[in-house]
């Protein structure tokens, strides 16, 4: 703890790095980057998809050395970062989107982890946890040392993350994406700790594509595009429309591009009826208008992702009948749901939604192969490379061939490959689970606008967002779902929209219903 | 295929054969007499039943899976075809009958990894042990012969020089090249392997995918114990293709095909099945000591699946 005597003055940073680049194989990923942050503060990089910042971060975590050139400065002094070991060394800590705890292990084994305090050989289990426990008070955590991780929320699991991050001394925290998987309540207790953390020195480098979070929590904002920095926004400079047209290189006055009218008749596309599973989803009715974009919304955990799945036939329900077009239909599971004209895209494209070992074609043509083939279901592989070909100029998926392996491409173009499998199937009914959560914005508005241009050729759409702007932004009509229902209705025309607030108080309900999910 | 993805899948399978050609080299210039026509094909004889029977692990591990039962399935299935080759007259239906217990095998693994979801480990060794006291008993825990055996030219002859049983091996390995890389089975095959989750969601019918994987694999083991039977005019529940399956999954792994599945080809596994051949057949030119083969053998299988790592990860 002897650090924290040796107080930095104000004008001199914690951290520098200097005209960093960055190219792998023919490709620049970063080209003379520089970014300076200064203890005590958040600072702030945005960027689209691809623009840098994980590389960038990268290289500060020594995961990837910098082309030589660049330098990094800690303290004012020249840094040699060769391995996650000397960035640790140098303080430099960083929390990943995919958190790297080991669930079967208690919070204080896993804080420990590869420095175990030991005496005599044996591993000092009570000594360990006093420390943890001093560093979980710091940190006004709800739970124990002796907790199992897999037994622990999301957002417990990230201060567990941050707890190591302390307990490792380290003055530079990089938080990427922290709260893509938190509800909205353990964000607002990650905000506290954000602001705690502040207050004792620490200097964090906060990545995030939302803009309520930059707006609140940052000092400074760092912007890249295509690899180089654009520029720096300090407190009061910091705005959305700024940062956007940064991020994009261009304005964006019509963000979310709904222009579709849903005075498209009644006709219903989809109807659920005591649609529930026993455990969750209590019975449950609702319906989608053809041409008309449905948003359901609420927290995590709330069950809207149960019930996409018990539509789409990817959960067993325990009761209730589903209709589609007018037709009740029998699903057995995601086939047959495909066959009667329901999509789903899932919420967590990389484990329940790409191949991401096979290459876009295979991606785009998954679902239709079998209509698509010939006799003994030999593969038409000229249809395939059509099919591919069409999809990537209509959804404009960019550095992609069909023969180029998923994996490769960024967030927002896989993401929309994998709306090309879904479209390719004609659905009348898409249920799209979270359909901008990681990517960024330029991709972010074209997915809006498929989304319009989807509901004017007719097709009932709903859509699940966290993101209340979102849900506002590109529905006809808002359903709001609480431990496991419908709790509120809210009609969203394009002339008088609903406001944040009335979603919001739906959501927590008034009793402030998720106050006891917290409790073990 | 366009032309960068043919680039990579040779550059894929060219990763163990170099290694391939290299060890015959190595022999050649060590014993002089290994690349002789004569010793060449009698390589490909010894490489062909372990071939068939890879193949079909193949199309399991691609899945993430395996199959252990392999070997007691061969001895299984030779002891029905010898069996079955006695009857007067419809000796011939030996082939068949071989060939069908093999799949009746397989259907049983399949259906316990797919319908019931037992993990493939356990139920494959259930059936390695199970099928292997069914094969004892089928052959009344003896070896049985038949010296007239009415489709000896399986193991034996040959067609226009090319012995049948590389025929038979070489025609397996293109079958499955086909299902795997030009139908929608294949492409199944890979999703599944690839990504479970995603695959049912994505519509695919992963039962049936993985029921289908199984059955393939056991239908090769009865074709590899027909092929062992026709070559030896016997069969024996107790010793014939014992440990068969290691050789498999080691052709599998040598050919590059990954075991958490969704990434690897047919002809990495047809260049591994000749390593394993070539090493055997080189050892043995070489005067080298049955226990010393083995050792060799681990050695090589390690260090050659080492080098392809390093390579890849350049």
């Amino acid at each position: 703890m002897e650090r924290s005597l040796r107080l930095p003055d104000d004008a001199s940073p914690v951290l520098e790095m200097r005209d960093i680049s960055k190219t792998f194989g023919a490709a620049r990923a970063l080209s003379g980057v520089s970014f300076a942050v200064h203890a005590g503060s958040v600072h702030a990089l945005m960027g689209e998809n691809g623009a840098g910042k994980s590389t960038l971060m990268k290289i500060l975590s020594g995961a990837y050395r910098a082309d030589p050139g660049g330098t990094i400065l800690v303290d004012s002094a020249v840094a040699d970062i060769r391995s996650p070991e000397d960035a640790l060394r140098l303080g430099i800590a960083v929390i990943y989107q995919e958190l790297s705890l080991a669930p079967n292990l208690t919070v204080a084994e896993n804080m420990f982890l590869g420095h175990e305090m030991s005496r005599r050989g044996f591993s000092d289990r009570a000594a360990q946890e006093a420390r943890c426990r001093f560093i979980l008070q710091r940190l006004a955590a709800d739970f124990l040392p002796s907790s199992i991780v897999s037994r622990l929320s999301m957002g417990q699991r990230q201060l567990v993350e941050i707890a190591r991050a302390l307990l490792a001394d380290a003055r530079i925290i990089v938080m990427d994406e922290p709260t893509t998987s938190l509800s909205e309540k353990e964000s607002l207790r990650l905000f506290d700790v954000i602001e705690d953390l502040k207050t004792r020195g620490i200097a964090i480098i906060y990545i995030s594509h939302r803009m309520e979070e930059i707006y609140r929590l940052a000092d400074k904002v760092s912007v890249l595009r295509d690899g180089q920095s654009v520029g720096t926004l300090t407190g009061a400079e910091i705005s959305s429309a700024r940062l956007i047209s940064m991020m994009v290189g261009r304005d964006i006055s019509t963000f979310y591009k709904k222009q579709h009218s849903r005075s498209q008749g009644e006709d219903v596309a989809l109807a659920v009826q005591d649609l529930g599973d026993n455990r969750l989803i209590q019975p449950t009715s609702f319906h989608v208008r053809k041409g008309e974009v449905v948003a359901l919304a609420g927290l995590v955990g709330s069950g809207r992702t149960e019930i996409a799945r018990l539509i789409y036939g990817a959960d067993r329900k325990a009761s209730g009948s589903i209709a589609v077009c007018g037709k009740v239909v029998d699903i057995a599971g995601p086939t047959s749901a495909l066959e009667n004209g329901i999509a789903y895209l899932t919420e967590d494209r990389k484990h329940l939604g790409l191949f991401l070992d096979m290459n876009v074609s295979d991606n785009v043509n998954m679902s239709v192969m079998p209509r698509d083939a010939r006799a003994l279901g030999f593969l038409d592989r000229g249809r395939a490379k059509q099919r591919t070909d069409e999809s990537i100029h209509a959804l404009d998926i960019r550095g992609a061939d069909e023969g180029t392996r998923i994996g490769q491409l960024s967030g927002g173009n896989q993401q929309k490959a994998l709306l090309a499998r879904l479209l390719e199937t004609e659905p009348s009914v898409l249920i799209l689970d979270e359909p901008t959560r990681g990517v960024d914005v330029g991709a972010k508005s074209e997915i809006y606008r498929l989304i319009d241009e989807l509901a004017r050729k007719g097709m009932g759409i709903l859509v699940i967002s966290s993101e209340l702007a979102e849900v506002i932004g590109i529905s006809d009509r808002i359903l709001v779902m609480r431990e496991g229902r419908i709790v509120g209705e809210l009609n969203n025309p394009v002339g008088a929209p609903v406001s944040q607030e009335a979603i919001m108080a739906l959501t927590a309900g008034e009793e402030q219903g998720a106050a006891g999910i917290q409790a073990e | 295929m366009s032309g960068s993805k043919r680039m990579r899948t040779l550059v894929r399978l060219s990763g163990m054969l170099p290694v391939l050609i290299l060890i015959c080299v190595g022999f050649e210039l060590m014993t002089g007499r290994f690349i002789a026509v004569g010793n060449l094909s009698i390589v490909l004889q010894q490489a062909s039943i372990n071939t068939v029977l890879a193949a079909g692990m193949t199309f399991v591990i691609l899945t993430s899976g395996i199959d252990l039962s392999v070997g007691s399935i061969l001895a299984l299935s030779a002891v029905v075809a010898v069996t079955t080759s006695t009857l007067p007259d419809w000796g011939l239906l030996g082939i068949p009958a071989g060939v069908l217990i093999g799949l009746v095998c397989g259907l049983v693994n399949g259906v316990l990894v797919s319908l019931v979801r037992l993990p493939p480990f356990i139920v494959t060794l259930g059936t390695l042990t199970a099928v292997r006291g069914a094969a004892r008993l089928a052959a009344g825990d003896t070896t049985i012969f038949n010296p007239s055996l009415p489709f000896d030219f399986i193991g034996n002859g040959s067609f226009f020089g090319v012995p049948w049983l590389v025929i038979i091996a070489l025609a397996t390995v293109i079958a499955s090249w086909v299902i795997l890389r030009r139908t929608v089975l294949g492409t199944w095959i890979y999703a599944v392997g690839g990504n479970e989750d995603a695959a049912r969601l994505a519509g695919i019918k992963v039962p049936w995918v993985l029921v289908f994987v199984y059955a393939m694999s056991g239908l090769l083991s009865g074709l590899g114990g027909v092929m062992a039977a026709a070559r030896l005019y016997a069969a024996n529940g107790l010793q014939l293709g014992q440990s068969y399956e290691l050789d498999a999954i080691a052709a599998v792994i040598l050919g590059g095909t990954s075991f958490v599945g969704g990434i690897g080809s047919i002809w990495g596994t047809l260049v591994g099945a000749l390593i394993i051949a070539v090493l055997s057949n080189g050892l043995i030119l070489m005067g080298v000591s049955d226990i010393w083969q083995f050792i060799i053998k681990g050695v090589v299988i390690v260090l050659a699946v080492t080098i392809d790592r390093l390579r890849v990860s350049r």
